[in-house]
């Protein structure tokens, strides 16, 4: 490089003091660049882990394990005066049907210990789809059919290959009898893998097999509805005040200050406001929709108004004297004019404010959503849980069976947050304007 | 960042007539484009960006300890062309740069030429005095002390106080070295950046309109010092005014819409320049 | 239920009176072909009807509704006979009224059902209707004053438009001043718990106590059961976990946004940028999760094999992950300070001879320190404030320890345990939440402003 600038006899020029020093400097250069490059890709790499660790341990909870049994629907015990009365048939013993097609399968096993084991491989609640079934077809009184019955969640966790056969017999959930046993249903082609149904249409329960999300889901869709309600007038409103109206005195500097603020409040603290002002001041029933809500609102309004007022700030002053020019009021000037341009933007800050509040969990213990609710909810002061508190919960329980449920719920969350994303950048993308 | 340059390979040597037919707009720029003693030639220089271009076939020299101005209507290219020069183009985004530029004979758009030592050589003051929000020893330090010019604090000290008092600061500001460049006046603000290049021993010094943002008085000072720093270095100054222009340099270039329309000596050109756009913008029909 | 029929019928009577209103003015003005004469549009005359016809009732509603449960439960505390309350505290009092309530709903009763109860609960119940009746008449009453108000009103002079922009302006002004009223709100609700924790547990030793255990008072004459409440431990283990979460998120989003502005290409910073962004959009509980039953068991094998013995809730697990949660927060505020940079002092570097790490390290990044102390100020604020990482990833012990690898326990967690399940009121346990929560919303506080003073002024400086 240069090798004909310093031909001369002059005492050290500067210059080749610097091309002394360049390899020293880029070699530094090149360190820094890489612990850039370094920081990037670990920042990469905790979002790749992340994802590859929910879905690893979540995909399987899509299916759900069923054993075929041939259940024969006696009419003796169904409907033992044939009536079809739907009331009768309801609260016939259907356990006791499928666990004598079941033993009819293992005709050997006779001890008490084993037959109860034997008994286990079936969930708690397979009784209620049997019902279900005939109550829907009465017709199937009195006939022998070959039904998918739901498993245990320990026999779910063994055929998808969670539990461990090589550990020591007592210190896995199954022993080698049982596993004895699946193995030959396997073999008759009577164990099989289905969609798992249940985990969209069903509450929470405390069995991993029955638990489903569906409860939680209606939870936070009636509470993240009343959100919108609230947060989005409200926001619009007083961003709208705040751009376009107020004066500027102490009394607008102080809300200024205050909505700056409250955007980084730690959310734990208003769920302690919501516990003691709404709930213990104002009486709102605890576990709601309704109480989560206006937790949720008070929560979110930072966003809506920060992101309203960018919006209104970017819409030029030009349309605004346009308006005013041809005689319109100030508010017509804004309802006419400035708002329907500034919307966009509007309603992305408040999807994204929808997200955050979505995504929630903290403030929502304090207000009583943490209760056990099967049920799910029909209204805005029905008791509810929300999606995130019923991960939070099912990520508390033991069972191995519920680690894949808490990761699927996860999944429905993300995709829920990433579909409300992707509408916020559209959204964007499709009304931005350069002015 | 990515930069696009372009380099054009050429042989270095004397100035061939293929140099000079070298753009397609080859306008023959009217006066003497070569000097006798050429401390940087530029042939043919054509600068892009994206698709539009800035510099049309610009063949110009530098000479040693003279001072050339280069003047013309704003949008001219005259700011761009000057920032071929030690390669400050190399930070837009889509600039190209073709032709061949050279310093010393070294060509400066080679492939293998780093912009680093070259920057060292090309010293630059821009239209805004830029002082790093640092103390004055500090701003003017920062250059001595990233390329390793002095071996002890002792020596950095000297080189702080010889660039410091060949800016004409020094008296100025030498009992408060350790406050912050951003606090001076502007006129002395732009002075602290003159300083700040001359630390590294340039042998070009760019300047790109460097009294556009001064008061009168600091602008009459600053010139001085161009005329002062021409013993040493030679200087490339950007003028919007054509009155500086005569007051500091030897050698003045009319540039116009990305042409080279006319060299010359100063004297020359502003009392009898040989263009009819020269004329023009000289007698303030335009510009 | 009869909450949302009310509200629903007021809507369905705003839209009545906006049509009243709009052909009185019409015919006022003297049918459609006179509407020149109307001070305003005939729709504001609508509006300025529904308004009338539809605020002052909801308005009435809302109070009502907000108090009628205190006024009904003041009333029937009063009526209790004397001798049932005597010589019980407060809180007990609280639990009878409570068990009133739920028997008069239908709900499950902890205590037995004594005939005053049943007495009590039976007039809470015809309170209750009793007001609800009230309510729907007052605010039927004044839906339809309202828009007789509005109808006698109406008149081609009236000017409609100004009064109906008028009061669209004071809603506006309510909903801006809601901001205020949250923070009241949040203060008032944490300081009057807080003096009420302080008016049992000093502060001296709440603040400088190094032992927390607060016993869960199945009886109020149970040995211990006023608990220790010092709150050292909770402070140390906060500050443990928060610094670990900023050794991970400071270094790493620093210098990737760094790289990112600085040296990246466009194609590399249109995808990494985002992607980083994807951690800021993770909702908490999934960091717990993850840092729960992934890393948590992760850094206990890793600690095994290296002989080390690693808790099972260790402060770095939760620390580890609430850095990787905080790290697209510290990238993006510094991305923007260092964008606020100007240009002129990159140029003005590399005019010298600066190679780019260079210009970065000695020029960009002390011009964008204030910016960049702010923002990691802010996720100071954040890390101390976050709940459900160290909620299910802490733990509960409150140990005084300097050991990243031991369990910890935080201010926020111990607020998540004393405030859920079941809980009287105003024991000392749960106040002591409020308490917590003063403190955090304090200090957040603190940080948030001074943080937010550093950053506008940093970026006035270069504006």
């Amino acid at each position: 490089m240069n090798s004909q600038a310093s031909t001369g006899a002059q005492p050290r020029r500067a210059i080749d003091v610097v091309n002394a020093s360049l390899k020293r400097r880029y070699a530094k250069e090149r360190r820094f660049r890489l612990l850039g490059a370094t920081a990037v890709a670990l920042g990469l790499a905790f979002v790749v882990l992340l994802f590859a660790d929910i879905i690893g341990k979540g995909y399987t909870a899509f299916q759900q394990t069923y054993i075929q049994i041939p259940v024969t629907l006696s009419a003796a015990e169904i409907d033992p005066k044939g009536t079809q009365d739907p009331d009768a048939i309801a609260h016939a013993n259907y356990m006791a049907l499928i666990r004598e097609g079941l033993r009819g399968l293992f005709p050997e096993v006779t001890q008490r210990s084993d037959k109860r084991r034997l008994n286990a491989l079936i969930s708690v609640g397979a009784p209620q789809f049997v019902r279900d079934r005939v109550l829907a077809d009465p017709a199937l009184i009195g006939t022998t059919q070959a039904l998918w019955i739901l498993a245990d969640d320990d026999i779910d966790m063994l055929v998808k290959g969670n539990i461990d056969r090589a550990a020591p017999e007592d210190s896995r959930r199954v022993n080698d009898q049982v596993i004895g046993w699946v193995d030959r249903l396997a073999e008759q082609g009577r164990v099989q893998k289905r969609f798992n149904t249940i985990f969209f249409t069903h509450g929470t329960s405390r069995e991993p097999e029955l638990a489903g999300i569906a409860g939680a889901l209606m939870g936070s869709f009636y509470t993240l509805l009343l959100t919108l309600i609230l947060s989005f007038p409200i926001g619009v409103g007083a961003a709208l005040y705040l751009e376009e109206f107020a004066p500027k005195n102490r009394w607008t500097d102080l809300i200024e200050v205050n909505i700056n603020n409250l955007a980084a409040v730690p959310s734990i603290v208003f769920g302690l406001l919501g516990l003691a002002v709404f709930i213990g001041f104002f009486g709102v029933p605890r576990s709601t929709p309704l109480v989560a809500a206006m937790v949720l609102t008070l929560m979110t309004l930072p966003t809506v108004i920060i992101s309203s007022r960018a919006a209104l700030k970017s819409v030029p002053p030009s349309i605004r004297e346009a308006a005013l020019g041809v005689g319109a009021s100030p508010l017509q000037t804004q309802f006419h004019h400035v708002l329907p341009l500034a919307m966009p933007g509007m309603l992305t800050g408040t999807i994204l404010g929808m997200a955050q509040a979505l995504g929630e969990t903290a403030p929502l213990l304090m207000i009583g959503m943490i209760a056990f609710i099967v049920d799910v909810p029909g209204g805005f002061t029905d008791s509810a849980t929300v999606l995130p508190v019923q991960i939070f919960l099912w990520a508390d329980s033991p069972e191995r069976g519920f680690v894949e449920r808490t990761s699927a719920a996860i999944m429905v969350l993300l995709a829920f947050l990433f579909l409300m994303n992707l509408a916020a950048v559209l959204l964007r993308r499709r009304f931005e304007r350069r002015w | 960042m990515n930069t696009m340059v372009e380099v054009m390979d050429k042989a270095s040597g004397a100035i061939s007539s293929a140099d000079l037919a070298n753009s397609e707009h080859s306008r023959v720029t009217v006066g003497e484009v070569t000097v006798a003693d050429p401390r940087m030639t530029c042939r043919g220089v054509d600068v892009w960006y994206g698709s539009k271009q800035a510099i049309k076939g610009v063949t110009l020299d530098i000479g040693k300890n003279e001072v050339l101005s280069m003047i013309g209507p704003s949008g001219c290219g005259k700011s761009t062309f000057l920032r071929c020069l030690n390669r400050m183009n190399d930070t837009i985004d889509g600039c190209r740069v073709t032709g061949a530029i050279r310093l010393d004979g070294m060509d400066i758009y080679d492939k293998g030429l780093d912009p680093v030592p070259l920057r060292a050589q090309v010293g630059m003051v821009f239209q805004k005095p830029n002082p790093f929000p640092k103390s004055i020893y500090e701003n003017v330090a920062y250059g001595p002390r990233i390329h390793g010019l002095t071996n002890n604090k002792a020596e950095l000290d000297e080189l702080v106080e010889t660039s410091l008092r060949k800016a004409g600061l020094w008296n100025e500001v030498k009992d408060r070295l350790d406050q912050p460049g951003t606090g001076l006046s502007g006129g002395q603000q732009q002075r602290l950046c003159i300083a700040r290049t001359i630390a590294v021993s340039p042998e070009v010094i760019l300047m790109d309109e460097p009294c556009s943002a001064l008061d009168p008085i600091a602008t009459a000072i600053v010139e001085e010092l161009i005329d002062e720093l021409r013993a040493n270095y030679s200087i490339a100054i950007v003028t919007h005014s054509m009155q500086q222009a005569a007051r500091v340099s030897q050698r003045t270039a009319y540039f116009h819409l990305g042409d080279l329309i006319e060299v010359g000596e100063t004297n020359e050109i502003f009392t009898n320049p040989q263009h009819r756009l020269t004329e023009d913008y000289i007698t303030g029909r335009f510009g | 239920m009869q909450a949302w029929t009310l509200i629903l019928l007021l809507l369905v009577t705003m839209a009545a009176a906006y049509h009243l209103g709009r052909k009185r003015a019409i015919t006022s003005a003297g049918g459609v072909s006179q509407i020149k004469s109307l001070h305003s549009l005939p729709a504001y005359y609508g509006f300025y009807a529904a308004l009338w016809a539809g605020i002052p009732a909801l308005l009435l509603m809302g109070l009502w509704i907000g108090f009628q449960d205190q006024i009904i439960t003041s009333l029937v505390a009063a009526s209790l006979p004397p001798e049932m309350t005597a010589g019980l505290s407060e809180g007990r009092v609280g639990l009878m009224i409570n068990d009133i309530k739920n028997l008069a709903t239908g709900n499950i009763v902890s205590a037995g059902v004594t005939p005053e109860i049943q007495a009590a609960a039976d007039q809470y119940s015809r309170l209750r209707s009793l007001f609800t009746w009230t309510m729907w008449l007052a605010v039927g009453a004044l839906a339809v004053g309202g828009l007789s108000y509005a109808w006698l009103k109406t008149e081609p002079q009236m000017r409609a438009r100004n009064r109906v922009e008028g009061s669209i302006k004071v809603i506006m002004i309510v909903f801006s001043s809601i901001a205020i009223l949250t923070t009241l709100g949040i203060i008032l609700s944490v300081v009057f718990e807080s003096i009420r924790f302080f008016d049992r547990i000093s502060p001296l030793d709440f603040f400088f106590g190094t032992s927390w255990s607060p016993q869960i008072a199945l009886r109020a004459d149970q040995v211990g059961a006023s608990g220790e409440f010092g709150a050292i431990p909770l402070f140390t283990g906060t500050l443990m976990v928060s610094l670990i979460a900023m050794l991970v998120a400071v270094p790493i989003g620093l210098l990737s946004a760094i790289y990112l502005s600085e040296y990246a290409s466009r194609g590399l910073r249109s995808i990494a940028k985002p992607v980083i962004e994807v951690l800021a959009g993770i909702p908490t509980v999934v960091y717990g999760f993850f840092a729960a039953l992934t890393v948590a068991p992760f850094i206990r094998e890793l600690g095994a094999t290296l002989g080390l013995e690693v808790a099972s809730e260790s402060a770095l697990a939760a620390g580890l992950v609430m850095g990787v949660m905080i790290i697209p927060f510290v990238s993006s505020l510094s991305d923007d300070v260092i964008n606020a940079v100007p240009q002129s002092l990159r140029d003005g570097s590399y005019a010298l001879g600066a190679t780019r790490s260079e210009t970065i390290r000695r020029v960009i990044v002390p011009a964008a320190l204030p910016g960049i102390v702010g923002g990691i100020l802010l996720a100071v604020s954040r890390a101390i404030g976050e709940t459900m990482i160290v909620v299910m990833a802490a733990g509960l012990a409150a140990n005084l320890t300097a050991n990243p690898l031991d369990s910890v326990t935080t201010v926020t967690v111990q607020i998540v345990t004393l405030l859920t399940g079941d809980q009287e009121f105003d024991s000392a346990k749960t106040l002591a939440a409020f308490a917590l929560g003063l403190t955090l919303f304090l200090v957040t506080l603190t940080l948030n402003v001074i943080a937010l003073t550093i950053v506008r002024k940093y970026r006035e400086q270069y504006e």
